[in-house]
């Protein structure tokens, strides 16, 4: 896909040359922006350490598939199938444990199975939640609250239903 | 609230480590993780600051309030009073996250949510839950990598998932939006300041 290759690129480009052609002081700009950036980055990153530890413990030790093995009843009467649960459930901790989970399915089944589709939605349709709500109330030095968790939850399980759901539907 | 979610995974992970005779792996875990906190923040900082620089030659540039102006019929209607700096952060998290670059969507998300709460007034606890459930919701146009890990594994047509993908994406922020505003209507009416 060449398109997306040059997605950032051009981005990146079109905003210097837009800037020029403003007459913006583009140096001037960039380094206070960036200079923010870099507080920011290090501003989340005690909250970070707590995060990343607890999250590298569960999916270490195990827990994941105590927690799978837990939700299977509900997952079959659901017609969720059973190779997407780990998935479901590392996919609001941990990136790029839910990308090395998918890896993992559709080396496992083919891509155009159901359960390789499934997995494919999920991926796409939801986020590393607990990830995304940490950096920005970790930036806001504040606690998240209840309809944040509420939300973000809720939205995620819609994301899982309705993957399976959706795959039925359109294939 | 997410430090009482780490210490309770941390303590399920600690019986569930004994019970599969996984504790050298666990051990491993508990004092590696935090490199990789730093490693990420790290990397963080680098694209960050790229982007955090080139979105204020956007703003001063004026592309930003284009695209702000262009978005306003869904901004409107998400968020209430949350300020013309705020509303121009949260357009550009929106796109980033519509053309899937998360390093670019992560930086004006942070940006609106701290505007956010230098404007103040009293809907700010929801919109900055409003935003956050958004961005968990992850509503991407072009799913790069799950179509390029599809094409790796032989898929057919590896792109055909894509319309799923935003169909689900959408329901669930729909659903997600749907409770952070239903909670906050009971919010609002008890500790409005």
């Amino acid at each position: 896909m060449k398109a997306n290759e040059l997605l950032i690129p051009v981005i990146v480009t079109l905003i210097l040359l837009v800037g020029v052609f403003r007459g913006v002081d583009i140096m001037h700009e960039f380094s206070q922006g960036a200079k923010e950036g870099l507080c920011t980055a290090f501003e989340i990153l005690p909250s970070l350490i707590l995060l990343l530890t607890a999250v590298g413990m569960f999916s270490r030790s195990g827990a994941v598939d105590v927690v799978a093995g837990v939700l299977s009843p509900v997952t079959q009467f659901l017609g969720f199938p059973k190779e997407c649960v780990t998935l479901a459930v590392v996919r609001p901790v941990s990136g790029s444990g839910a990308l090395s989970c998918l890896e993992n399915v559709l080396s496992q089944v083919s891509p155009d199975s159901y359960a390789g589709r499934v997995a494919s939605v999920i991926m796409g349709s939801t986020e590393t939640t607990f990830y995304t709500i940490s950096v920005y109330f970790g930036a806001l030095k504040q606690k998240a609250y209840p309809a944040v968790f509420a939300g973000a939850c809720l939205a995620d399980m819609c994301g899982f239903v309705f993957s399976a759901l959706a795959v039925r539907l359109f294939f | 609230m997410i430090g009482l979610i780490a210490a309770v995974m941390c303590a399920f992970s600690l019986v569930c480590a004994i019970f599969n005779s996984r504790t050298n792996e666990l051990s491993a875990a508990a004092m590696g993780s935090c490199e990789q906190a730093v490693e990420l923040a790290l990397t963080l900082a680098g694209t960050m600051a790229l982007w955090c620089g080139l979105l204020r030659i956007a703003q001063a540039a004026g592309i930003t309030a284009f695209f702000s102006k262009l978005l306003t019929p869904l901004t409107s209607l998400l968020f209430k009073d949350c300020g013309k700096q705020a509303v121009e952060h949260i357009t550009m998290n929106l796109t980033a996250n519509l053309l899937g670059i998360g390093n670019a969507a992560t930086p004006a998300g942070i940006a609106a949510v701290k505007a956010m709460a230098q404007h103040g007034g009293k809907h700010l606890r929801r919109n900055i839950a409003m935003l956050t459930v958004l961005n968990t919701a992850s509503i991407q146009l072009i799913p790069a990598t799950i179509g390029a890990m599809r094409a790796a594994h032989g898929a057919k047509e590896p792109f055909d998932i894509t319309l799923p993908i935003i169909t689900v994406s959408a329901v669930s922020a729909f659903a997600g939006c749907l409770c952070v505003y239903a909670l906050s209507l009971k919010g609002n009416a008890n500790e409005s300041q």
